[in-house]
């Protein structure tokens, strides 16, 4: 139990880093020194300290939006497995849970964005939900595929098993599930394809416009829940790559983090090699995800 | 189960979701060429003797579809002087759907067919079932004639893949006979849609329905 608690504390405290390692790694590719690996942490530490500005026409499901959606993110990353060891929420049909906890966080950013009353925070709900739309089922899907395959239905128990390591005979199928995962990963964390987590262009904005009247603490929490759901999204995909070897906890742990950091790193280099896709092309990227799913559960099936 | 031969099988099959979801037919093209050379290759990944008859249909295939054919519809592409396909009926995230149940047709008809001798990989005859009706749907939805020309060598990609998986092996002379029709035909394909690209400056099979004989206006008082 203190493992887990452990390895809870770790997540909290690692998942900030990973968005320096990707600032990084672009600033690498285009030839800057970049922002120091810690940013996040000073730049959540500074907002903290802030107090919040909340305007007259908002209402409690404005102040309400950034604390349940970090709560619901956090909850999440409590049913995650993390180095092939158990979570410490897990329960047979845990993952239908995990999804719902991140949609209910979308929600919540969705509404508090609406509560504003201002169009342009509306455009970037109605956009972030239109991809939800068909990001989810490319997940869901996707899960599925691995829960049928493996016979279970608890995350911990889909990635401790023996089939979803075993790539000699099941490759095909873990290949398609990791590529369909990695591309429903970077849409579901705004990044490069779908969304420009830097641009600050009206016309062009996703996830960044509808956070724009958050301010001090409320923006410092935001910030912190799209870290820790990098992360979460990020160890199921490390979760298929990585089983755990036999040299004990410790060494896992370490390996497993450095998985994290090389994730980060590829991600930045899809952020620095691709062009972001025109709006209207996002559900079709989307649907390759969501195809690709479909095949591995109906290879699963076999 | 051989998992060389699977990934073999599964990037023929995304090789048909890309095809029919790209409207680049530069793209389709260089695919339609990979697919065939995979495609001539899976003789050789069943795990059975190869005999000589196998390996010179393969070297062929491989000469024709994976060399002569994309040559051939490059240098129409380049006369006709277009890049893009037009708009398919539906679009291209359901031409990609489509092709998503496709599969799951193919994997329920292949539940129903008895083979007499065993397939090496279960995913095979569903791929191939696949593939045949991708160049189907390819053919029926595109408006380009040269597109068309692509779906229907992805249907004899499926076809060629079905007989290599489960005859083993087959008659050099059928195999070659196929392989002399194919060549001909795309030869001439190729060579019509370069006439009616010159003719007419497009080659829409749709507005190609509407040619009818030439009629003088000033006979027809």
């Amino acid at each position: 139990m203190i493992m887990k608690i452990a390895q809870f504390i770790l997540i909290l405290m690692v998942s900030p880093f990973l968005f320096g390692v990707i600032n990084r790694t672009k600033a690498f590719f285009a030839g800057r020194k970049g922002a120091p690996l810690f940013q996040l942490y000073y730049d959540i530490a500074k907002l903290l300290r802030k107090s919040a500005v909340y305007s007259a026409s908002t209402t409690w499901v404005f102040i309400a939006g950034p604390i349940v959606s970090l709560s619901a993110i956090i909850v999440a990353s409590l049913i995650i497995p993390f180095a092939g060891c158990s979570s410490i929420i897990s329960f047979e049909g845990d993952l239908v849970l995990f999804f719902y906890l991140l949609g209910l966080a979308r929600f919540f950013t969705c509404l508090a964005a609406l509560d504003t009353g201002s169009s342009f925070e509306g455009m970037g709900a109605s956009r972030e939900v239109q991809f939800a739309v068909f990001a989810e089922p490319a997940l869901f899907m996707n899960l599925a595929a691995l829960a049928q395959l493996t016979g279970k239905s608890s995350l911990t128990e889909i990635f401790s098993s023996s089939q979803i390591h075993y790539w000699a005979s099941y490759g095909p199928l873990l290949f398609l599930a990791l590529f369909a995962l990695f591309i429903v990963f970077l849409a579901e964390n705004s990044r490069i394809p779908v969304d420009d987590p830097n641009t600050h262009l009206e016309l062009t904005m996703v996830h960044e416009v509808m956070v724009l009247d958050h301010g001090g603490v409320d923006f410092a929490y935001i910030l912190y829940g799209a870290a820790i759901k990098f992360w979460i999204l990020g160890s199921l995909l490390t979760g298929i790559i990585f089983k755990g070897s036999s040299y004990g906890w410790g060494v896992d742990t370490i390996i497993f983090i450095l998985l994290m950091v090389l994730l980060a790193v590829v991600v930045g280099v899809v952020e620095s090699t691709m062009s972001r896709l025109r709006l209207l092309k996002v559900p079709h990227y989307l649907l390759v995800a969501l195809s690709l799913s479909l095949i591995a559960f109906i290879i699963s099936l076999r | 189960m051989n998992i060389y031969a699977d990934f073999l099988i599964i990037f023929i099959l995304l090789i048909n979701l890309i095809i029919l979801s790209s409207s680049r037919i530069r793209v389709c093209i260089k695919l339609m060429a990979v697919q065939g050379v995979l495609v001539a290759l899976t003789p050789f990944i069943i795990p059975h003797s190869v005999a000589t008859e196998v390996v010179i249909a393969s070297v062929l295939n491989i000469i024709l579809k994976g060399m002569v054919f994309p040559w051939l519809l490059f240098r129409v592409l380049q006369d006709v002087n277009i890049r893009r396909e037009v708009e398919p009926v539906g679009g291209y995230p359901f031409s990609l759907l489509l092709g998503v149940a496709f599969f799951v047709m193919s994997f329920w008809l292949d539940s129903y067919l008895v083979y007499s001798r065993s397939v090496f990989s279960n995913l095979a005859v569903p791929v191939a079932f696949s593939t045949f009706l991708t160049g189907v749907f390819i053919i029926v939805s595109r408006m380009k004639a040269l597109t068309q020309i692509i779906g229907y060598l992805i249907l004899e990609n499926g076809i060629y893949f079905f007989g290599s998986i489960l005859l083993g092996e087959q008659s050099l002379l059928v195999e070659l006979a196929i392989l002399l029709d194919v060549f001909v035909a795309v030869f001439v394909m190729g060579i019509a849609i370069f006439h009616i690209n010159r003719e007419f400056d497009h080659i829409d099979t749709h507005k190609l329905s509407e040619l009818k004989d030439y009629v003088n206006p000033q006979e027809d008082v």
